[in-house]
C-alpha cells in the first residue's frame, strides 16, 4: 500500500492521458455522453462500468480505432489526433485486449516484425511474465489463448508505452498468469508509466488498482481511490442505485440429493487433456466445475455436448448408457450446452428472436412452415424471464455482452431444461447481470434441473453451486462442499495441492 | 517449424507435376524440348492470371477482373506499339495495369462495397474499355516481345518463356514478401481486425495488393499479345483458371495461406494435365471434367494429410 501512495504523491502533477467530455453516437443510439478520465504518471486506473455503460466505445475512442463526436484526448499534455490504433501507439498509448490481436496465420516473429516490436525486449518481457520457452517460430493459430495474450501483452511492453491499457485481460486466465500480468502492470506504474486497467474482478482492482473512474450510461459518474470496502461505494455508482451484494447460495449444506443421478459420469477419458474424470450429477443440484486454464475442462464439456467423442468411460443419463454422434443426440437427450465464448453460440447477424427459437427449429423433422404464433410466445417468455435489453434486437451482434450471454441461456429455457452446461457463462460481463445469472440458475435448479457450471472465477462457486469438483491434470482430483469452498481450498485444489482435509 | 513442413503442399505440387511429366513422356514417347517450350508458352498467360489472382486472394480478397484487365493491356500495348517503340510501351502498359488495380483496391477499401461485386463491376467496366480501345483484333507487337518467349536459354529444353516468367514473378513478389508490405499483406488477409490493431494500414495494403494485381494483370496481357502478335479486345478464359489454380495451388480463399509459387506450379499441372488428354486422345469434353475431378481431389487430398499433420501432438 505505501509504494502505491509513494507513487501517487510523487506523479500527482504529470497527466499522461487526458480526455475529457468524450461524446459518441452511432445513429440515434448515444453510446457516450460524457466520458472522462486522467491518467498520472505512475498510477493504475480502473475503468469500470456495467456493460452497456460504453467502456467499450471508450475504449476505442482512447485507442483511435474510432473518432468521437466531441471532447478532446491529450496524451501527454499534446492533443492527441488519434485517428488509428498505429497513431494511437505512436502517441504512446498500447492497448492489450481481451482478444488478442495477433494474426493467426503469421509465427510469432512476424508478428513482432509487424509492429516494428525488439525480439530482445520481448523475449525479456516474455520471460518475466513466464513463458521463457516461447518459440518464435510457432504459429500464433497454434497457441493456446492464454499464450497468445502473455505475447501479447509482451509486445506491448516491449514498446515502452507511456500509457498501457489492459482490457479485461486476466478474464478465463490461469490464477498464476494473473498475478504476474498484475505484478508486471504494477511495475509499470512504479517505473513512471500510466496504466489503464479494465476488469470486472474487484479483487484485481483493489490489489492493483490507485483509483477507479465509473462509467455509467455513457458518463462518468465518480472517480475515487481504491480503499477497502469501497466494492460497494462502485457498485451503487456503476448501477445507479445500491443492490444487494451477492448471496450465498449454501449458508448450510445442503444433502446431497438422493435417488439416481441425472448424470453419471465414469472414467470418462478424452485427447487430449482429459484422462479420468467421474462424477454424479442429480436433478435440482448445481455442480460447480474448477480447474486452471487446459486441465480438461473444455473436452468434458465437449464431450457431454456431443461435439467430441470420448477415449475411453461411460455417460449414464438416468441410468442409460449414451453416446453422441452430433450435438443434436445430446440436445435430444436433454443435455445443453452453453459455450464460454458467445461467438460460437450466436448467429451475430440475425434478430434475438431467431437466436432463441433456433432450437425448436434445428432438427430437420421440424423443417417445415415456423410456427410463428408458438414461437413468438416461447421467445417472450424468454426474453421476460432474463430481462433481456430488447433495445437492439434487430441484430444479437449490437446486444451488449452481457445481454448476448443471457441470450445464450435463454434459448434453452423455453423449452424446459433437464440438464444445462453452463461453461464460464459469467465471462467478462458485468456485476449487474452476473447477479442475475446466479439467482436463475439457482432457481433452475429448484425446478428440478441438473446444472453444470465451469467457472473460472472460484468466488462464483459458493454463490451459484452447492457442490463443485476439481479437475487437475485431466482428474476429477476433489470434491468440494459450497459451505466449505473458500477460494483457498479451491485454488490449492485446482493447483492439484488436496489436502488432508480435502478427503470430503 | 521445418521447411519441409512450411513448405509441404508446394512441395507436393512440385511431386505431381514431375509425376506427370513423367505420364506425358510414357504416352508420348517423343514429348520433349520443343514440347515443353509449347507448353511454357502456352501456360504464360494463365501462370501471370494466376500471380495476380494469388496476390488479392492472400490479402483476403478476390478479384475477378483480372481476365478484362489483361485484355485492356493487351489492346493498349498492341495499339501503342503502332506508333512508338515497344519499351516504352510495355512500360506504359504496365503503368495501366498497376492504376487499373489500383482504382479496384480504391474503389473496394472507399466504398466498403464487397470485393466480388465491385471487381464483377469492373470486369465488364475493363471489358468495355478493352473495346473502346481496339474494337476488332489488330495492332502490333514489337518484334522482340515475340522471340522473347521462343525458344530456350542456355541449355536445351529450358524453355525461356518459363525463365521470364520465373524472373518477372521473382522480381515482384520476393521483394514483396519480405517487405512490411507483404508481412501486412498476409496478416490482413489472415485477420483483418487483428492487422488493424497491431498498426496495420489496413486499407493502404488492401489497395497495394490490387494494384500489384493489375501490375501482374498488365504482364499477362504483354503475354497474349506476344503469344498471338496483334491485341485481343474480348477477354479469354483467363480468369476462372486463375481461381482454380490458387484454390489448387495451396492458397487458402478468404486470405492469409499460401504462397505465389504453389499456384503457379498448379498452371502447369492443369496445363500438363491437359496435354496428356489431348495426346490420349481423350473427348475435350470429358477433358474438363477430369480436371475438375482432379482439383476437388487435390484439394480435399491435401485438407486430408493437413488435418491429420494437425492431430492429437
Amino acid at each position: 500500500m505505501t509504494s502505491k501512495n509513494d507513487a501517487m504523491s510523487t506523479g500527482m502533477t504529470d497527466t499522461l492521458l487526458d480526455a475529457q467530455n468524450v461524446a459518441k453516437s452511432f445513429g440515434a443510439v448515444r453510446a457516450l455522453t460524457d466520458a472522462s478520465l486522467t491518467v498520472r504518471r505512475g498510477e493504475v486506473v480502473a475503468l469500470m462500468g456495467a456493460n452497456g455503460a460504453g467502456k467499450s466505445t471508450f475504449v476505442k475512442i482512447l485507442t483511435g480505432a474510432i473518432r468521437p463526436d466531441a471532447g478532446r484526448v491529450t496524451i501527454r499534455g499534446t492533443e492527441a489526433r488519434v485517428g488509428s490504433p498505429a497513431e494511437a501507439r505512436r502517441s504512446g498509448l498500447v492497448p492489450v485486449y481481451q482478444e488478442p490481436s495477433l494474426i493467426p496465420d503469421l509465427d510469432v516473429a512476424d508478428n513482432l516484425r509487424l509492429g516494428d516490436t525488439d525480439a530482445e525486449t520481448f523475449r525479456h518481457w516474455a520471460a518475466e511474465l513466464s513463458h521463457p520457452e516461447l518459440r518464435l517460430d510457432a504459429m500464433i493459430r497454434d497457441l493456446p489463448l492464454a499464450t497468445l495474450r502473455i505475447i501479447d501483452l509482451a509486445r506491448a511492453l516491449a514498446s515502452t508505452p507511456d500509457v498501457l491499457l489492459l482490457d479485461e485481460l486476466t478474464a478465463a486466465l490461469p490464477t498464476d498468469l494473473v498475478e504476474r500480468v498484475l505484478r508486471v502492470a504494477r511495475q509499470q506504474a512504479e517505473d513512471g508509466r500510466g496504466v489503464i486497467y479494465i476488469s470486472h474482478r474487484f479483487a484485481e482492482i483493489a490489489e492493483l488498482c490507485d483509483r477507479a473512474t465509473v462509467l455509467r450510461d455513457g458518463r462518468s459518474v465518480g472517480d475515487l481511490d481504491i480503499a477497502p470496502g469501497i466494492e460497494d461505494r462502485v457498485v451503487e455508482m456503476m448501477l445507479g442505485a445500491r443492490i444487494d451484494l451477492g448471496q450465498r447460495a449454501a449458508e448450510t449444506a445442503r444433502p446431497k440429493p438422493g435417488g439416481a443421478p441425472r448424470l453419471r459420469v465414469q472414467n470418462l477419458a478424452a485427447a487430449p487433456k482429459l484422462t479420468d474424470a467421474s462424477f454424479e450429477l442429480h436433478p435440482g443440484e448445481v455442480l460447480g466445475v474448477v480447474a486452471l486454464e487446459g486441465q480438461g475442462q473444455d473436452e468434458l464439456f465437449e464431450v457431454l455436448a456431443g461435439m467430441r467423442k470420448p477415449a475411453a468411460g461411460t455417460v449414464e443419463i438416468d441410468g442409460t448408457p449414451a453416446r453422441f454422434s452430433h450435438p443434436a443426440d445430446a440436445i435430444a437427450a436433454g443435455l445443453k450446452f452453453v459455450p464460454g465464448n458467445r461467438a460460437e453460440a450466436l448467429f451475430r447477424e440475425r434478430s434475438l428472436r431467431e437466436n432463441i427459437a433456433m432450437p425448436f427449429s434445428a432438427r430437420a423433422r421440424s423443417w417445415g412452415p415456423l410456427r410463428l404464433r408458438h414461437e413468438k410466445a416461447r421467445v417472450a417468455e424468454a426474453v421476460e424471464r432474463l430481462q433481456i435489453d430488447t433495445r437492439a434486437q434487430g441484430e444479437v451482434q449490437r446486444l451488449s455482452g452481457g445481454n448476448q450471454q443471457k441470450v445464450t441461456i435463454g434459448r434453452w429455457l423455453a423449452h424446459g431444461v433437464e440438464t444445462l452446461l453452463l461453461f464460464d457463462p459469467t465471462r467478462g460481463i458485468d456485476v449487474r447481470t452476473k447477479r442475475q445469472i446466479y439467482p436463475l440458475v439457482r432457481e433452475l435448479a429448484e425446478q428440478g434441473a441438473a446444472i453444470l457450471y465451469y467457472t473460472s472465477e472460484l468466488a462464483e462457486v459458493p454463490l451459484a453451486c452447492d457442490r463443485a469438483v476439481v479437475i487437475f491434470n485431466g482428474r476429477v482430483v476433489d470434491i468440494v462442499e459450497a459451505v466449505d469452498a473458500t477460494e483457498e481450498r479451491l485454488m490449492r485444489a485446482a493447483y492439484g495441492l488436496t489436502s488432508a482435509e480435502g478427503a470430503a | 517449424m521445418s521447411f519441409v513442413r512450411r513448405n509441404a503442399w508446394t512441395l507436393g505440387l512440385v511431386a505431381l507435376m514431375v509425376v506427370l511429366l513423367g505420364v506425358t513422356r510414357l504416352i508420348q514417347p517423343n514429348f520433349g524440348v520443343s514440347g515443353l517450350e509449347s507448353l511454357a508458352r502456352a501456360a504464360l498467360p494463365f501462370a501471370f492470371a494466376t500471380a495476380a489472382m494469388a496476390v488479392v486472394v492472400i490479402v483476403g480478397g478476390i478479384d475477378l477482373s483480372v481476365a478484362s484487365m489483361m485484355a485492356v493491356c493487351s489492346v493498349t500495348a498492341a495499339v501503342l506499339m503502332q506508333t512508338m517503340g515497344g519499351v516504352p510501351a510495355i512500360l506504359i502498359t504496365l503503368a495501366v495495369g498497376t492504376l487499373m488495380g489500383l482504382i479496384n483496391g480504391v474503389l473496394i477499401v472507399v466504398t466498403r462495397v464487397p470485393d466480388i461485386v465491385v471487381t464483377l463491376a469492373m470486369l465488364f467496366v475493363w471489358e468495355g474499355t478493352a473495346l473502346l480501345i481496339l474494337n476488332t483484333p489488330g495492332g502490333t507487337a514489337a518484334p522482340f516481345l515475340r522471340e522473347a518467349i521462343v525458344g530456350s536459354v542456355l541449355i536445351d529444353g529450358l524453355p525461356k518463356a518459363l525463365i521470364l516468367m520465373a524472373i518477372i514473378v521473382a522480381v515482384i513478389w520476393v521483394p514483396l514478401k519480405r517487405s512490411k508490405l507483404g508481412l501486412a499483406i498476409y496478416a490482413t488477409g489472415s485477420d483483418e481486425n487483428a492487422a488493424f490493431r497491431s498498426g496495420v494500414a489496413v486499407g493502404r495494403t488492401k489497395a497495394a495488393a490490387y494494384a500489384v494485381c493489375g501490375l501482374f494483370s498488365a504482364f499477362g496481357g504483354l503475354s497474349l499479345l506476344s503469344l498471338t502478335g496483334i491485341g485481343e479486345p474480348v477477354p479469354g478464359p483467363y480468369l476462372l483458371a486463375a481461381v482454380a489454380a490458387v484454390v489448387l495451388g495451396g492458397v487458402v480463399l478468404g486470405g492469409g495461406i499460401g504462397g505465389i509459387l504453389g499456384p503457379i506450379i498448379a498452371v502447369f499441372i492443369l496445363r500438363i494435365i491437359r496435354t496428356i488428354l489431348t495426346l490420349a486422345a481423350v473427348d475435350p469434353n470429358v477433358t474438363t471434367i477430369v480436371e475438375g475431378t482432379i482439383m476437388v481431389g487435390v484439394v480435399m487430398f491435401g485438407a486430408f494429410l493437413m488435418m491429420r499433420g494437425r492431430g492429437p501432438t
